[in-house]
């Protein structure tokens, strides 16, 4: 996934944002929510922070020159958005901790044949692991290899240098081969 | 397995509430659901400017499909209506009229939009003829377009375009049919036989010779005319040769 493949997209959303927005969402929302669901420590959260942040993007686009949607990185300026309201979604929770939590995953299972919804178990062991992790760690392990974004798009996502993040990536995996599954 | 290809293997599909909640939240799609309407079972769409469309029929799939074709974007299915919006269709499906429900006017031509807020004038129980709405929105050789814009109502059963008739009393065509305007008509009370006499007697329009006023025929005015007193005319011109002035209520002919 890199901007140059993408490029035709940020063409179409210029020209027509209403047109093209639907299917530019489609495109992008499997990699939001993957990325966002091992952000958060519930699917509920995922969804709703999924939602919100096409919501914000197709809300910032509107007001954008198309010039400047044509210059955009998408991915990275989408992640911009998801990064910052999981971060908010994590202040919300540790001032008001929520004390029943359904798991929604398992009403979600259109998914392909080799990609299966975890359990509830499997759900807890990952958020688990991925909580031993620093935030800043945690966010570039989930963009780099859950996602598959490149350290380019996560330095933009997250406001941090290309460096930083491979550091991140890095220390963050180290971390996590420690506890294994 | 390496912790990268567990990692990779986390990635998984969207839910499928997502897309339509967004597109619905941002205006991009319109909200629709099933409703038990006068007529019979329908679907009804909405957006944030009021109801957008009102489609008889039970097959999802297709109503979705007639939706994109008319209005160049998706109608994705809701739960509910908003609280206000289902409270106001509702009254508006058991008074038959369109009191404070909000409906959404835009893709309309302005012509379009004249022909059916004039439209929305006649009471449950009454018809007018075409002639009748092109003279009252100031066009009143575009009888023909009127009828095109009637038979292109979006919205059908809220927007009486059921209460327009042929310019004989004849009930005219119906996107649904003859028979489903006849129906709901009479469900609104309407006399449909009585209706249909006078037309194949010629009958235009009807007057009291108390009053010296004529009507149209089912002006709530002329039906509280007792028989000994109704007077019965076929043209403007024969009611007005004998000495009689046209409803200031149904307005069957200008002032």
């Amino acid at each position: 996934m890199t901007t140059d493949t993408l490029a035709p997209v940020n063409h179409d959303l210029a020209a027509d944002l209403d047109r093209a927005f639907p299917g530019w969402m489609r495109g992008m929302q499997n990699g939001i929510y993957s990325g966002v669901r091992r952000l958060v420590p519930s699917a509920a959260d995922a969804e709703d922070i999924t939602q919100e942040t096409f919501i914000r993007a197709y809300r910032a686009l509107s007001g954008y020159s198309p010039d400047r949607i044509r210059e955009l990185n998408l991915p990275g300026w989408t992640w911009t958005i998801a990064v910052n309201l999981c971060r908010n979604a994590a202040r919300t929770r540790s001032r008001r901790p929520r004390t029943v939590e359904l798991d929604r995953d398992v009403f979600h299972r259109q998914d392909g044949p080799e990609r299966h919804a975890l359990t509830a178990e499997e759900n807890a062991a990952w958020e688990a692991r991925l909580s031993r992790l620093s935030p800043a760690q945690r966010t570039a392990v989930v963009l780099r290899h859950v996602v598959g974004l490149p350290y380019k798009d996560i330095a933009e996502a997250t406001g941090r240098a290309e460096g930083t993040v491979k550091t991140d990536v890095h220390r963050g995996l180290a971390k996590l081969q420690e506890t294994l599954l | 397995m390496s912790t990268e290809r567990e990692l990779a293997a986390l990635a998984t599909t969207a839910p499928e509430t997502i897309a339509p909640a967004v597109l619905l939240e941002t205006g991009l799609a319109d909200g629709y659901l099933a409703y038990a309407g006068p007529a019979g079972p329908m679907f009804v769409s909405f957006n944030a400017r009021g109801i957008s469309s009102l489609t008889l029929g039970t097959d999802p799939e297709a109503f979705e499909e007639k939706f994109v074709e008319l209005f160049g974007r998706p109608a994705v299915p809701v739960k509910a209506l908003p609280k206000r919006l289902g409270r106001a269709l509702e009254k508006t499906l058991e008074t038959g009229r369109i009191g404070s429900l909000p409906i959404d006017w835009d893709g309309m031509s302005e012509f379009q939009q004249a022909v059916l807020r004039k439209t929305a004038e006649i009471l449950p129980g009454e018809v007018r003829p075409y002639s009748w709405i092109a003279r009252e929105i100031g066009k009143p050789k575009a009888v023909r377009a009127v009828g095109t814009a009637l038979a292109r109502n979006p919205i059908p059963i809220v927007v009486p375009c059921h209460r327009v008739v042929r310019n004989d009393g004849n009930l005219g065509n119906y996107y649904y049919g003859t028979d489903v305007k006849r129906a709901v008509l009479e469900s609104e009370g309407l006399d449909v036989d009585t209706l249909e006499d006078l037309s194949t007697r010629g009958v235009r329009l009807t007057g009291s010779d108390t009053t010296h006023i004529f009507c149209n025929p089912t002006c709530r005015d002329a039906r509280r005319t007792t028989d000994r007193h109704l007077v019965e005319f076929r043209s403007e011109a024969e009611a007005r040769a004998a000495g009689y002035r046209p409803c200031k209520h149904c307005r069957p002919a200008a002032a």
